[in-house]
This record gives C-alpha cells, sequence and structure tokens, in this order.
C-alpha cells in the first residue's frame, strides 16, 4: 500500500535525513521524501496499520526537525 | 511569506536594531554581557534549543549545533578576551538573514514552478434547470453533460456534443496553434476553449482525465531521483562529519604542535576560532537543495514546453543521448495512409478494395484504416468471419464465405503463391481471394513536416547517429530514410526484431552515451521499455503512450526530440555548475580559513550565500523556450 503525505520542511537537507529516518520505521517498506513538491510517499509492508506506522515516523523526523509537519 | 518567515523578519529587524542601539551605549563587563545577550537570544534561542534537542536525540553534527557551537565558542571568546560580543551576534544574525532568505527563495520558486504546471480546472459547469452551476470536477460522473464557456479550461475528457470553438492547447503541447473542434470530436481536458461555447458529454471521471495524469506525473517526477542527486545525498552525509572532525583537529592539534614541538605559545583561542568557521563551513545546504530544485525547474519548464519527463534519473540519461532510434510510422511520417494505385488487377479495383477493407476490418492498423477510407462505405462486419491476424504478415479472413488473404510478401509466401512485386515505392497489400493472387494495392505514408528539420536539429545537437526502424519494405524505408537524412535504416522488421535490432544497437554504441527510442507508444511497448530512454510521442488521449514511456511528448511533432534533448542538456549543465561552484566556494572557505585569513562572515557567506547563489542559478532551469 502506497500513500502520499503532504508535510513540511523548511530545509531540503533535514528532508533527505527525514527520507532516511522514516525508511527504518517498522512497517515501512519504501518512503521518498520530495522536497520540491513538499510531499512524503510511503509505502507501507503488508496488512499494517497506515496511521499507527505513520506516527511513529512523525516521532521520528520530529527528532531530526522538531518543527517539521506530516498531515495524516 | 509564510507566518514562520514573517515571525523571522520581524525577530531579525528586532535583533539588529538593538545592536546598533547597544553601539551607542558604553558598558562594561557583566553589564555589557547582559545587555548584548538580548539580541542574542532574540536572533538564535531556536537555534540553541534546536542543538540542544539534537544532542539529547544523539544528532550532534547538524547546522544548528554548530551554530550554536560557533556563535557561544565566540560569545566565550569575547567574554575572555576582548569584550567584542557583535561578531557572535552578528553571525546569528547573518545566518538567519541567510536562511530566511533561502526558505524564502526555494519557497518562491517552488510555487512559480508548480503554478507553472498548474492545469488543474477549478470547476465543471453543469446545466441544472436552465442554470448552469459550478461544481467540482471530481464529482462529475461519467456521461454528464457538461459546458464549457470561451476562456474556460475545458475540465473533464468527453466527447464534444455541441458546438464548435477554437481550442488552445498551449498548455498541454506548448505550442501556439489553435486546434478546431466541433460535434462529434473527441477533447481532452487541459485545453483552454477560446472562441464557441461547447456541450461536451465527458467520457472520463476526473482522476482518469488527461489533466489529472499530467499533474500526476509531473508532480511524482522530482521523486526518482537522479545519480547526481544520489551522489549529493551521499556526499552530504560523508561531508558533514569530516568537516566536524577536521574542526576538531584544527582546534587541537596545532596549539599542542605549538606546545610540544616547536616549545611556543599554544595560540588556543585564534586555532579555537579557526574550527569555528570550519563548522560554519560544513552545512552542505546549497547542494542538498540546488541540486533537486534545479532537475525541479527542468522538468517543469520542459512540461510547459510539451515535453512530459517523468523523473529527474530520465533527465539525466537524456541528456547524455547519443543514439536516437526512430519508430517509421506515425513517428517520423504521418501514420496516414493513402490509396494510391492497385495493380496487377484480375478484378474490378473496388472489388479488390472492398475484400480487403473488410478481411482487415478487425485491425486497428493505419494501413486498414487507409483501406477502410478508401473503400468509403459502411462495413458490414456480418460478412466478415474466422479472422486471423498473422503479426508481422497481414490478415486472413472469409469474406461472404470467399478466404480473404491480405498482407505483405511474406503472407503470398506463405500461402505458397505467386504475387508480383511492385515497383513504386509505398507500402503493398498483396490480396489473394479464394486461394488465388488477385493483385496489390499500394498505398503510401506523407512524411511529417518537421521530420528532415527533426533529424537535422539531433545532430547539430550532438547525437551521433539517427536510426530509423520500420516493418515496411526496404524500398519505401529506404526512400524515406534518405530523404530525412537518417544515418541507417532496419526494414521489414517484425515488432520482435525491433527489439532485438535495438538491443544491438545499445551494444554497439560509444560508452557513456545512451540511447533513446521514439515512436509513437501503440505498440512500441516493449521497444520503448528496452531502450535506455523510451520517447513516445502524441500522448494527447493516449493513456496508454503515457504508462509506456519514459519521456512523453504531447503533439506528435518529431522536432520536440531535439528540444527535449537541449532542455535535459541545459538542466544538467546548470547542476554541475552548482555542484562545482558550490564545492569549489567551500573547498576555498575550508582552506582560507584553516589558514586563518577568513573569519566568521566570510563563513556565513560560504554557507548562505552559496546556497542563495545556487538557488537563483537552479531557477534558470525553468527557461526553457530558447533551449
Amino acid at each position: 500500500m502506497k500513500k502520499t503525505y503532504s508535510i513540511e520542511v523548511d530545509c531540503a537537507n533535514c528532508a533527505m535525513l527525514m527520507e532516511d529516518a522514516a525508511r527504518k520505521i517498522d512497517g515501512v517498506a519504501s518512503a521518498v521524501v520530495n522536497f520540491m513538491t513538499q510531499k512524503m510517499i510511503v509505502e507501507f509492508e503488508e496488512g499494517r496499520d497506515a496511521k499507527a506506522v505513520m506516527k511513529n515516523v512523525l516521532k521520528a523526523c520530529r527528532r531530526i526537525e522538531p518543527d517539521c509537519e506530516i498531515a495524516f | 511569506m509564510n507566518r514562520k518567515q514573517k515571525k523571522m523578519l520581524t525577530r531579525i529587524i528586532l535583533a539588529a536594531a538593538m545592536l546598533i542601539a547597544l553601539a551607542f551605549i558604553p558598558s562594561e563587563g557583566m553589564v555589557r554581557f547582559a545587555l548584548y545577550m538580548i539580541p542574542y537570544l532574540i536572533i538564535g534561542h531556536d537555534i540553541l534549543l534546536k542543538a540542544f534537542k539534537g544532542i539529547i536525540h544523539g544528532r550532534v553534527f547538524d547546522e544548528n549545533f554548530l551554530m550554536a557551537v560557533a556563535t557561544i565558542g565566540a560569545i566565550v571568546l569575547a567574554v575572555i578576551d576582548s569584550g567584542d560580543y557583535l561578531e557572535a551576534i552578528a553571525v546569528m544574525l547573518f545566518y538567519q538573514v541567510g536562511e530566511l532568505f533561502q526558505s524564502y527563495a526555494v519557497g518562491k520558486s517552488r510555487r512559480n514552478i508548480s503554478a507553472l504546471m498548474d492545469i488543474r480546472p477549478d470547476y465543471a459547469n453543469i446545466e441544472q434547470e436552465g442554470a448552469l452551476i459550478q461544481v467540482d470536477p471530481d464529482e462529475v460522473p461519467v456521461g454528464s453533460v457538461i459546458v464549457v464557456q470561451p476562456g474556460e479550461k475545458v475540465p473533464l475528457d468527453g466527447i464534444v456534443e455541441e458546438g464548435a470553438s477554437t481550442l488552445n492547447t498551449a498548455a498541454l503541447t506548448g505550442e501556439s496553434l489553435p486546434r478546431e473542434v466541433g460535434a462529434g470530436d473527441e477533447i481532452i481536458s487541459g485545453c483552454i476553449n477560446m472562441t464557441g461555447v461547447l456541450k461536451i458529454r465527458t467520457t472520463k471521471e476526473f482522476v482518469e482525465s488527461t489533466v489529472s495524469k499530467i499533474l500526476d506525473l509531473v508532480e511524482n517526477a522530482s521523486s526518482r531521483k537522479s545519480k547526481s542527486e544520489e551522489f549529493i545525498s551521499r556526499f552530504a552525509r560523508v561531508y558533514t562529519p569530516v568537516v566536524c572532525i577536521a574542526a576538531v583537529a584544527l582546534a587541537v592539534l596545532p596549539p599542542l604542535f605549538n606546545v610540544l614541538v616547536l616549545d611556543s605559545a599554544a595560540n588556543w583561542g585564534s586555532w579555537a576560532y579557526r574550527a569555528l568557521t570550519f563548522l560554519i563551513i560544513s552545512c552542505p545546504c546549497a547542494l542538498v537543495v540546488s541540486v533537486p530544485l534545479t532537475f525541479f525547474a527542468g522538468i517543469g519548464g520542459a512540461s510547459k514546453a510539451g515535453v512530459l519527463i517523468k523523473g529527474s534519473n530520465f533527465m539525466e540519461t537524456l541528456s547524455r543521448t547519443g543514439v536516437v532510434v526512430f519508430d517509421k510510422t506515425g513517428t517520423l511520417t504521418q501514420g496516414v495512409f493513402e490509396v494510391v494505385a492497385i495493380h496487377h488487377n484480375k478484378m474490378e479495383e473496388e472489388r479488390i478494395i472492398e475484400y480487403a477493407a473488410l478481411a482487415e476490418s478487425a485491425s486497428s492498423h493505419p494501413i486498414s484504416k487507409s483501406l477502410q477510407r478508401a473503400y468509403g462505405r459502411e462495413i458490414d462486419r456480418n460478412r466478415v468471419a474466422d479472422i486471423q491476424e498473422i503479426s508481422g504478415h497481414g490478415v486472413i479472413a472469409k469474406v461472404d464465405g470467399t478466404e480473404v488473404a491480405a498482407g505483405n510478401g511474406r503472407l503470398m509466401e506463405r500461402l505458397g503463391l505467386e504475387y508480383a512485386d511492385c515497383g513504386s515505392v509505398g507500402t503493398v497489400i498483396h490480396v489473394a481471394i479464394g486461394g488465388e493472387y488477385a493483385g496489390h494495392i499500394l498505398i503510401s505514408d506523407m512524411e511529417k513536416p518537421t521530420s528532415r528539420q527533426a533529424i537535422a536539429a539531433l545532430s547539430k545537437a550532438g547525437v551521433s547517429k539517427t536510426v530509423m526502424l520500420t516493418g515496411d519494405a526496404r524500398p519505401v524505408a529506404e526512400q524515406v530514410a534518405a530523404s530525412l537524412g537518417v544515418d541507417e535504416v532496419f526494414s521489414q522488421l517484425l515488432p520482435a526484431d525491433k527489439v532485438t535490432r535495438v538491443e544491438q544497437l545499445l551494444e554497439s554504441k560509444p560508452k557513456n552515451t545512451t540511447l533513446a527510442f521514439v515512436g509513437d507508444g501503440i505498440n512500441d511497448a516493449p521497444v520503448l521499455s528496452r531502450a535506455d530512454i523510451g520517447i513516445a510521442m502524441g500522448a494527447m488521449g493516449s493513456d496508454a503512450t503515457i504508462e509506456a514511456a519514459d519521456i512523453v511528448l504531447m503533439d506528435d511533432d518529431p522536432m520536440k526530440v531535439a528540444k527535449a534533448i537541449r532542455i535535459s542538456r541545459k538542466c544538467l549543465h546548470i547542476v554541475y555548475q552548482n555542484i562545482i561552484f558550490a564545492l569549489l566556494v567551500k573547498l576555498i572557505c575550508l582552506a582560507l580559513g584553516a589558514v586563518g585569513i577568513t573569519n566568521m562572515w566570510f563563513a556565513i557567506f560560504a554557507d548562505v550565500g552559496v546556497t542563495v547563489i545556487a538557488v537563483i542559478n537552479a531557477i534558470r532551469a525553468l527557461r526553457v523556450h530558447n533551449a
């Protein structure tokens, strides 16, 4: 399952690091952050609850950029 | 400017004003320290907080940390030494100004590019009880009738029910030549209706409409990362830690060397200062933001010119194109065939055309279309049975109970029939009726008016070889190739042969160049995907084409191939400029910083100034009309 979320992040380097962080979250099969369109495209592993996984993704991203936003 | 940026601007103005005021207030010792701390905290409190959080989360080497260490370091030096707090605060101030400017510039260019690509219709008009109401295009079911007034965008794909008008397709194709439509014509979303009121019966939902597909494609394009972007990501991951370690080494090793080996003064302060300037230069932001931004701008600009590039990676591959392989029919030629003559016929011409048209009635190939046009009457499908299509040969079918075979020479050979070759140039359809050769029909195709120019433009753009592949007979192929100036031609190919040919060409192409295949996307999907780059043209209205290719030309003008290559070269040129410029300035500043020539101001320029310049340079990729 693939979902696209709109995000708010100011710095391109942080966006790149957020992508790395999101990939490491349990339940995420792949993640791409598109800084230009301010979007995060996440592919979840089979049968995972997207909302629950995204909670952890946001938490990991906040560690990198405390004022980033992910709308989910 | 958004809310966040406005808040930052206020903080910058406030801190700057206080700094100026403090310059006129004489103060000493702790009072002076306390006074200067006010503007420092106003401007830098969020950086300090983020740096602190970063340390807690185990992320030490981010730019917040670096700025915090550098400015606190400078303040410590000021307390011990000079009492000059100005530098630390100014460094923080300029860093924030730079960040604000950078975020503003990036945001602005992002919005500009998005606006350029914005062909999204806002509403659709539906007639209800004599009045027009505006609804969300998403809510219009298939088969509804929508009304498009002059000046409005066509919101959904459909067929014109009533009215006639001229359409401006510039937003889709980049061409300003208007297109005429009338009742019964297909119409695609994203065009602008210019003259008359149109009533359109929709054939697709909004998400399936051309305009949505294109938007989706372009928006997701920058998510497919190019090699340069991956290089930058890898580089950034290494660069920051290396510079930080170098900074620590710079702060510790030379003073120790001074004390232990040279037996002179350690000079801790001055080396610490140099190390701090090092830290400021260590952020890879200029590279990390400018490279994807350049690709984004390039993709945006190209889409404005009617060239859809599905990813930054394709942009990069396209720029290295050395060999361009064209499919002939529908790509270099118009794919509109006309029956020009009938030879060796033993029965009346009309009868042969009638049999051939009926036998080919199930096929959508341009040749069968032209037979049907030449026949000129309604095809009665009930007269045809047992249709067998033999790929690369032709068709065998029963028409009125009699077996009719229509196809090329190979089909006749397969059936063991003698046939007469044709002396004229064109596509020849041999017809056998009831197991006997009945003559052949000569059909010929027209070259596109810009094909010759397109081939010439390609060699001018630095493409070393152009190749044409076709299923047509050799004389036709060679005549067309010679007239267009194509370097190599392979004729009489079955669809599978085209893949093999392209594979051979892939092996023999010069090193470090790529091979692009240009087709109409209808039956050459395997070749499109086998080539390094698949370019499909004439996407207006054909979803299949958009799916199959890496690069989609909205109209069917072969000139766009050279244009696409030029756009990609320009874009990659800017990418390299930015990479080299940013790295060079940073390395020079690092070198100068290490020997103590530069100061923190300079370091701030090397960080933020370079980013801003690179961002402005990146935006040039958007301008493609001269490319």
